[in-house]
């Protein structure tokens, strides 16, 4: 059997695609934080060198700057690593930038424990927690490089503060070119009875192959991409919790805060439904190959799966 | 300075203060010190240098100022309200709810360019600004205030890196150097002396001035006026709780409100001063 050919491509590669058009806008500025290369900020450099700064080591500043910039009708996007943007420049992105509810574009890659050898100092898990407590900030989490793509020109059209997590790794391709995101909306990416699963980032393809492994247990399982972390579709939550009685949560983030926290709110007050969080449970990670850290922290469709049998039995 | 002019700044920053009494006292909180020491560079910034519209408070030519000391956001006001962008009467309404006159200050608010008062931030926020300016070619010029306290962040300090990196010579920088903070003065506390000869060694023109004398600050802002291809530091000496007998260099003024009685006092000598300088 000829094997099926998947693109396997990091998210940051999306937000270099999208840069490339956003060059052809005037108002566009990028900065980075000497961290160009790695988040593909540098690409921008590349069609609009007179629009791309970068603040050196000195994230905190970068997002005041940012700050300044969009007070003068700049929209501008701001990379580093995901540790450094949300959690070393956590209060300037807080009071310099979404208090005052400006146009700026926090892109930060190499979040999750995907990041791989670097370590737990480099795998941020917190970043989407920190940034959804965050009032006026919008928190999308691609789950592919098209996705990526779509989501950062989305947010470039977006009146206010927004933040997109990009990953490092190169992930399997789930999106064709003819995907339109939205921000605030979920997909069903495919339909099922007996539990849902809610993916965001790279685990919506694990979730996708956990169904493959459920259906062979003759479990039907529906799965939901939900890039758009805030403000979470909850009427697609609810939906899927009224058709398939339990849902089942995966992120590359720490359970808590991120889409599992997110997914847990809506039920408790919507419609209580039984829950299950495939996440990083509360631990720092470790340095190590990217897809064998995956598999240790329990962030793999195996685990989804066995957690999808657990939510079902809370049904 | 012509005289005329001279007494003009005068009496503004003397109405300042009154505000700020007004505002703290009746807000029964707030910040008067460092309020007071920064009374006179906002009446001068304000009515002789920068280039602000009430009646088009947007407009993309007017010149920028960031209170990134936004404790002193009572001081602000009172400026504004002289200007024209916000009412006499609002000033009463400092720090209640639903005022447009928040605790720090908010970009909403009319004649406000920046959300401040988490320190360290403002200057960060007016480098950007600036180099905006550099970008769409305009000529207005961006003034960032800071407390000499508030130097102690670090984000001060990437910033004026940043500054001076890209050569924003339309930015200025003015450090309210009244030598007290929250805990003490500021070399118990953890010093930022020699203030001039850091700014110097990140690369900025550096003026020192005495923050109370009107002369000193034309001629500062005049010479910052013609430095290019460098911003310029200001720095002050001032005096925290200038113009209020009693509050005048006690740390214990950083985040108090007077009560009935020193407002009383205080109003009494402010007014007494009015009087004098309109004779």
């Amino acid at each position: 059997m000829e094997e099926k050919k998947v693109v396997k491509k990091a998210t940051r590669e999306g937000y270099a695609e999208a840069l490339k058009e956003l060059a052809q806008s005037p108002d566009v500025i990028v900065m980075d934080a000497d961290l160009g290369a790695a988040t593909k900020s540098l690409t921008f450099k590349k069609f609009a060198p007179e629009r791309f700064f970068d603040a050196g080591i000195a994230e905190a500043n970068m997002m005041g700057v940012a700050a300044g910039l969009a007070t003068c009708g700049k929209t501008v996007f701001v990379s580093s690593f995901a540790m450094f943007a949300t959690g070393r420049a956590y209060e300037q992105i807080r009071n310099s930038i979404a208090y005052p509810n400006l146009n700026v574009k926090i892109c930060a890659s190499h979040a999750g424990i995907s990041v791989g050898e670097d370590g737990a100092s480099h795998q941020c898990i917190e970043d989407i927690s920190l940034m959804r407590s965050i009032p006026n900030m919008v928190v999308i989490n691609p789950a592919d490089v098209v996705e990526a793509k779509a989501a950062v020109l989305e947010a470039a059209h977006h009146e206010g503060p927004v933040y997109v997590r990009l990953g490092r790794l190169a992930i399997p391709t789930v999106f064709n070119e003819s995907y339109r995101f939205r921000i605030g909306k979920g997909q069903v990416l495919a339909e099922g009875d007996d539990v849902t699963i809610i993916a965001t980032g790279l685990m919506v393809d694990e979730a996708l192959q956990a169904k493959d492994i459920l259906a062979k247990q003759g479990i039907s399982a529906r799965i939901v991409n939900m890039a758009t972390i805030k403000p979470i579709d909850k009427s697609l939550v609810i939906e899927s919790a009224k058709k398939t009685g339990c849902i089942v949560t995966a992120e590359e983030h720490s359970v808590i805060g991120g889409l599992g926290s997110a997914v847990a709110e809506v039920l408790s007050e919507e419609y209580p439904t039984p829950l299950v969080r495939v996440g990083v449970d509360d631990t720092f990670g470790e340095s190590g190959p990217a897809w064998e850290l995956l598999k240790k922290y329990g962030l793999s469709a195996e685990n989804i799966a066995k957690n999808a049998a657990i939510a079902i039995a809370k049904k | 300075m012509e005289k005329t002019v001279l007494s003009e700044l005068e009496k503004m920053a003397c109405q300042v203060r009154l505000s700020v009494i007004e505002g703290t006292f009746n807000a029964g909180c707030g910040h008067p010190g460092g309020s007071l020491s920064a009374a006179d560079v906002l009446a001068y910034l304000y009515f002789n240098e920068m280039r602000v519209f009430p009646s088009n408070e947007k407009s993309e030519n007017r010149d920028r100022f960031v209170l990134s000391k936004g404790h002193a956001a009572p001081a602000l006001y009172g400026v504004l309200a002289l200007k024209g962008f916000i009412s006499q009467e609002e000033i009463k309404t400092l720090r209640k709810v639903g005022s447009t006159l928040q605790g720090h200050p908010n970009i909403k608010t009319p004649g406000v360019d920046m959300s401040t008062g988490s320190l360290g931030q403002g200057i960060s926020a007016a480098c950007g600004m600036a180099l905006a300016g550099k970008l769409d070619k305009r000529d207005y010029r961006v003034y960032t205030l800071l407390g000499d306290g508030e130097i102690e962040e670090g984000e001060v300090w990437e910033a004026a890196m940043f500054a001076s990196s890209k050569k924003l010579d339309n930015l200025v920088v003015i450090v309210d150097n009244n030598n007290l903070q929250i805990d003490g003065t500021v070399e118990e506390v953890n010093s930022p002396y020699p203030i001039d000869e850091k700014f110097q060694a990140f690369g900025f023109e550096v003026i020192n001035i005495d923050g109370h004398d009107f002369e000193q600050m034309e001629q500062a802002f005049a010479k910052a006026r013609t430095v290019k291809g460098k911003p310029t530091a200001i720095i002050m000496k001032t005096i925290k709780g200038k113009g209020v007998s009693f509050m005048e260099d006690v740390c214990g003024w950083h985040g108090k409100a007077p009560d009935a009685e020193q407002y009383i006092t205080a109003i009494g000598e402010l007014r007494l001063r009015l009087a004098e300088l309109e004779a």
